[in-house]
């Protein structure tokens, strides 16, 4: 049975309506944007990024919770990191096939699957609790490091068997070790991969709320060590709309979250480039 | 004939329980250069492999039979496989330069077995573009990535890394089949030069090539050793049919 639709007009139907899908995914970030940045603009003064929160942050400015939230960002960069491209590493270039192996990246999936209550509710439990962390930066960056750790293993493990098996027999056919190897050939070649992993993670941790309210706390004072509580900048946007103190407030920490990530992305981009120079351009 | 320096004896490989060579017995003499051709799939890349324990990394891979570098048994309980490729370098099919300056990649095999000193290390990495005949093409920019670097370049290149770590031998499998025939006709050159000094094992596919660079020629078919002599009498006057067959272009 041939087809009532020319080929032609159908070609032209999906075009249409293929950019419509595009259009649409398009506009529905710039509306969000927009609204957003229209409605946080009036709010953003020098003194809002600067001051601390008055009357619970209906007045005075956000400084606290942006300290907060990078020193959060911090310990869970410097725990992740190590431990996600270290397991990584295993992963890719040491386990041997099996079931062992295969356990463990079924245990990593799995724990990507965990809803970030739960992990909020498990730190409160284990670090919070147990460990004796009490409400603090550790506790809340550790948190957030369960969360994003999948992540991070994921992304870098991929990046490490994108690597080709060439430059690895090269290195070797050298005399050099499999750890040489690995750390000076393998690694290097990996990192624009892993960079973009970590950062894209580390975008997910920082508007992250679930995790941090039952384990980083709420506070409104400046951090001085790593055991003070912090109020991370979502869990304020979360208090301020969610309480009805200041709605303009919650929009203004809101153009301050979204510019946090954009400069992430845009350091990702950066540490991209820079690694990316000696690669393939094929 | 010259001294021997890598002889094999008996060497059967099995990758699983598919048998891949079956009793290669043959002696490669020293600064000599040794061909080995054969159709594909005929077991002479597995068999090159073997002189570098290059098959190690591949799993189920298993080998018996006695494989002598200098005298010894490089499949013997305390030979270690790092060292022995310090000796006996690989230049592979597809050049793998690694992605970093040209300058890192010549020096990485002496930086990875512990020399820091710069002025030493200047030394051994003009001494080695220069033997690798790439010197005057890059020696001005030894800071560009090896990546710009064209096809044949870059093979010279791994060359030129490998002759870093001053090996004894060196084995190339199957050097030119990435490469254009200007960049093919270099690498034939540098081979003539470099066998005054190395002994030379090279795969190939290409006949005319091993018939131009090597001193002695190993047929293999089907995982087995059909025959080995001088280049000139395996070309010429080849004693078994399938050798004359496959040279003459019948099959292959």
């Amino acid at each position: 049975m041939t087809s009532l639709i020319p080929p032609a007009t159908s070609d032209r139907a999906a075009k249409v309506m293929l950019w419509v899908s595009a259009s649409i995914a398009m506009l529905t970030l710039l509306f969000i944007l927009g609204y957003i940045v229209v409605q946080g603009l009036p709010v953003l003064t020098l003194s809002f990024l600067l001051e601390s929160p008055r009357l619970s942050g209906a007045e005075g400015g956000i400084l606290p919770a942006i300290v907060g939230t990078f020193c959060l960002l911090l310990v869970t960069l410097l725990s992740a990191v190590p431990i996600g491209i270290g397991a990584a590493i295993y992963l890719a270039e040491y386990a041997p096939e099996g079931v062992v192996t295969r356990i463990i990246s079924f245990g990593v999936e799995c724990l990507a699957g965990i809803p970030s209550i739960v992990i909020g509710l498990f730190g409160y439990a284990f670090l919070v609790i147990y460990l004796g962390f009490g409400f603090s930066i550790l506790s809340g960056g550790l948190a957030l490091m369960f969360m994003i750790l999948p992540w991070v293993v994921r992304v870098s493990e991929e990046s490490l068997k994108a690597v080709p098996g060439g430059l690895r027999e090269g290195s070797l056919a050298l005399g050099a070790t499999k750890w040489q190897t690995v750390s000076r050939v393998v690694l290097p070649s990996a990192i624009p991969g892993i960079t973009t992993g970590v950062i894209l993670g580390i975008g997910k941790a920082i508007g992250e709320t679930a995790v941090i309210m039952f384990t980083a706390g709420s506070s409104l004072l400046m951090p001085t060590s790593l055991f003070d509580p912090v109020r991370a900048l979502p869990y304020h946007l979360y208090i301020l709309a969610s309480e009805g103190i200041s709605d303009k407030m919650a929009y203004g920490s809101s153009v301050v979250l979204l510019v946090m990530v954009l400069v992430m992305n845009l350091a990702a981009v950066a540490i991209q480039r820079h690694y990316g120079r000696h690669h393939v351009r094929n | 004939m010259s001294e021997i320096e890598i002889e094999s004896r008996n060497l059967d490989l099995w990758y699983g329980s598919a048998q891949a060579l079956k009793e290669i017995t043959m002696a490669m003499p020293e600064k000599k250069v040794t061909a080995i051709i054969g159709p594909s799939g005929c077991g002479k890349s597995s068999f090159i492999r073997c002189i570098n324990r290059m098959n190690d990394l591949v799993k189920d891979c298993h080998i018996t039979g006695e494989l002598l570098f200098e005298g010894t048994n490089i499949y013997g309980n305390n030979v270690d496989a790092v060292e022995l490729r310090k000796k006996i370098g690989m230049v592979f099919q597809k050049p793998n330069p690694f992605p970093m300056s040209i300058y890192d990649n010549v020096a990485y095999g002496p930086r990875v077995h512990g020399l820091r000193n710069r002025e030493e290390l200047d030394r051994i990495v003009e001494e080695s573009l220069k033997a690798s005949a790439l010197w005057n093409e890059v020696g001005d920019i030894p800071d560009r990535s090896a990546i710009d670097l064209s096809g044949g370049q870059q093979q010279r290149l791994c060359i030129a890394r490998t002759l870093a770590v001053k090996p004894k031998v060196i084995l190339f499998d199957e050097p030119c089949s990435a490469l254009d025939p200007i960049s093919t006709a270099k690498i034939e050159d540098l081979i003539n030069t470099l066998k005054h000094d190395y002994t030379i094992v090279i795969v190939t596919h290409n006949m005319q090539q091993a018939a131009r660079v090597s001193d002695y020629t190993a047929f293999f078919l089907l995982g087995e050793l059909v025959e080995f002599g001088k280049t000139k009498q395996i070309f010429e006057l080849p004693e078994k049919k399938s050798t004359e067959d496959y040279i003459t272009g019948r099959f292959g």
